[in-house]
């Protein structure tokens, strides 16, 4: 049995975040080198702050400024950083509470060694030197007494004016994808220009990408089924949009296309043709491209299929 | 003790890192629906109400659950629904729906490939998404935080989290879907490094891909289908601040609400056995405290998630567990325990007893 396909799966996005009115304050404090808390009903003050109190869930009436020094309330050791942290040599995780605040904020230390960490350690804030609004403005901690390191300490300007009222975090994610054992004969068959599925053993219906499993019956599927490259367009749109990373320029045709012999519709590009002459019962054909797979499919000219042989898969 | 709905059937995937499996979790799925459905004698067209617990961050991918509704067979189209959480909440869910009449017979099921990215990391974006997740603190090092707190206090020692691992890993051995098990001496234990001081190996549980399915079904169909139903008494599920700074890390607020809204309902039943979602040695020390165990409670027969942690499988696993050890008649009445979000943020307590 040959081994399911596995590849690297790599996922970015931007999460972009508006902010409410006491994130917004506490943001735009921090591209000027000040950290506000809030403080609560029962007069504790909350660093960071919080956006409604925990106590009366009423906003907070007054922005406190606090820190930049505090004390080390918990720490552990990260002797290999992960990807995104906000050192890359070893540091420590810190919970600080900052001078003035009754709470803990959670953020890095840049302490050299575990030796150097303590509870009750004193930390003091060390500032990037390009502050545009996030949590990230504040580049770590660093042991008061320790030689300042940072530019963002002495010089650097917030590169933002005004009121900060959003913020974006990267996001950058790897996987090891794994196909399913059905998906990668699949995969395997497109490369030798071959389309494969598999037959449920208890409803007889063949599902084309297999998969594995059948949805009606909740069995495994194991037979499988070699069908035909000519199929029906049974339904489609029109995709007028564009949008990064689009591969073909719009107008085009992206349909639900029953190969010969399958009981479900897979969706691919219908090209070779005007958009406008694109229709249900459309008769096409796959177009296969160099590096072993299916570039789209392509009407064969013959006459359309009848409704009735594919309503049932609408 | 009357109860309206009770545990008939479980089923857990041997927990493991599986290469071969997809993070549609059908591959897992599969074996464990067809085993519970032959010990309950039911059938999918039996089940009025499905439901899932799974993360599309361990997938990698925008509703990665709907793909597992294959191995349910959802033709013709099944009362079906998920929870982005561990399945003890999507467990919830159910016992609600027929609770409500709405079904008579549910089934909750989870699934996680926990392998499929790096989970420590993944785990990062379940922060305040404002002010913490940016800074990418990984759950181990967020766990580790907790464990000094408790360390300095004197709540417990580095041998006493040892000593949880130990025990726990001895327990799995008569656990065969256990991922670790076996008699390891603490002593040896306490000369490993460590991962996130103070956190060592044994303190974290470890990655593993599995799954878990669990029926429920209303009074009038749970004693033709199972022997010795495990009785729901007490459901209940409560959540701590999601400010990690703000809130006594040393405290777990929800599990003993929620332990205590159980004790209402059920009347004081105490359990025999005890299936606690401690995904770290400490929290088992602390959910002890919270959930007033005393020591004649027996604690993670199991192993725990300490010795098989499938992501959003484990707390309904747990459950799972605790109501085997009704139906089984090892005990009268058992407690089952989820968590989910960092650091015990959210606890959910299940009682389940004999009738």
């Amino acid at each position: 049995v040959d081994h399911p396909l596995r590849a690297p799966l790599e996922i970015e996005f931007d999460y972009t975040r508006s902010l409410g009115p006491v994130l917004s304050r506490f943001m735009t404090a921090l591209t000027e080198r000040r950290i506000l808390g809030a403080r609560g009903a029962d007069g504790r003050v909350h660093a960071p702050p919080f956006e409604y109190d925990p106590v009366t869930s009423e906003p907070p009436g007054e922005l406190v400024e606090v820190g930049p020094e505090g004390t080390v309330v918990s720490w552990s050791w990260m002797p290999e950083p992960l990807e995104g942290q906000p050192l890359a040599r070893p540091f420590a995780w810190a919970l600080i509470r900052l001078d003035g605040a009754d709470t803990a904020m959670l953020h890095a230390v840049d302490a050299g060694s575990a030796a150097v960490m303590r509870t009750g350690l004193r930390v003091r804030a060390r500032w990037s030197a390009s502050r545009i609004g996030s949590i990230r403005d504040l580049a770590c901690f660093e042991p008061c007494g320790a030689p300042g390191t940072s530019a963002g300490d002495d010089a650097g300007e917030a590169s933002t004016a005004g009121s900060v009222t959003g913020t974006v975090t990267p996001v950058r994610l790897s996987y090891l994808h794994t196909a399913s054992p059905g998906e990668s004969a699949y995969l395997r068959g497109l490369a030798e220009r071959r389309l494969l599925g598999q037959r449920c053993g208890v409803c007889g219906q063949v599902y084309v990408p297999p998969r594995g499993t059948c949805p009606a019956d909740g069995v495994p599927t194991q037979e499988e089924v070699e069908l035909p490259e000519e199929g029906t367009v049974t339904t489609f749109c029109v995709v007028n949009v564009g949008y990064p990373g689009q591969r073909v320029t719009p107008p085009y045709v992206a349909a639900a296309v029953l190969l010969d012999g399958a009981d479900i519709a897979f969706q691919h590009l219908i090209l070779g043709c005007e958009p406008g002459e694109v229709r249900m019962g459309l008769r096409v054909r796959a177009v296969w491209d160099e590096a072993g797979g299916i570039s789209h499919f392509a009407p064969t000219g013959e006459p359309d299929a009848a409704y009735e042989s594919y309503a049932r898969h609408l | 003790v009357t109860a309206e709905v009770a545990v008939v059937g479980f089923a857990q995937a041997p927990c493991r890192v599986r290469e071969d499996v997809t993070t549609s979790g059908v591959e897992m799925l599969v074996p464990i629906l067809a085993e519970v459905f032959r010990a309950t004698g039911l059938t999918k067209a039996d089940i009025g109400f499905w439901c899932s617990g799974s993360s599309d961050y361990l997938a990698g991918r925008a509703f990665s659950f709907v793909q597992a509704v294959d191995a349910i067979g959802a033709v013709p189209p099944a009362m079906e629904s998920h929870v982005e959480m561990d399945a003890a909440w999507a467990l919830y869910e159910a016992w609600v729906k027929v609770l409500t009449g709405e079904a008579e017979i549910a089934l909750a099921y989870g699934f996680g490939k926990s392998s499929g990215a790096q989970l420590r990391r993944v785990l990062a974006l379940q922060l305040d998404p404002y002010l913490v997740a940016p800074l990418w603190p990984d759950s181990v090092s967020v766990a580790a935080l907790q464990a000094r707190l408790g360390l300095d206090a004197g709540l417990w020692t580095q041998k006493d989290m040892a000593q949880v691992a130990a025990r726990s890993r001895a327990a799995a051995r008569a656990n065969p879907r256990a991922q670790v098990s076996g008699d390891v001496a603490v002593s040896e234990l306490l000369a490993r490094p460590y991962v996130a001081e103070p956190l060592r190996a044994h303190d974290c549980a470890p990655v593993g891909d599995g799954a878990a399915v669990v029926i429920i079904a209303s009074a009038s169909r749970a004693r033709e289908l199972c022997a010795r139903p495990a009785w729901i008494t007490g459901f209940e599920h409560r959540i701590d601040s999601g400010a990690l700074g703000a809130r006594d890390l040393l405290a777990v607020p929800s599990a003993a609400a929620a332990v205590s809204a159980c004790a209402a309902a059920a009347g004081g039943a105490s359990a025999e056995v005890a299936e606690l979602h401690a995904p770290f040695t400490h929290q088992e020390i602390l959910l002890r405290g919270a959930l007033g165990l005393d020591d004649g409670v027996d604690v993670n027969p199991s192993g725990g998630a300490l010795c098989g942690n499938p992501m959003f499988a484990a707390g309904l696993a747990r459950i799972g567990m605790a109501a085997q050890a009704v139906m089984s008649g090892r005990a009268g009445c058992a407690l089952g325990h989820a968590t989910s979000g960092p650091v015990l943020q959210q606890n959910l307590v299940c009682v389940l007893e004999a009738q």
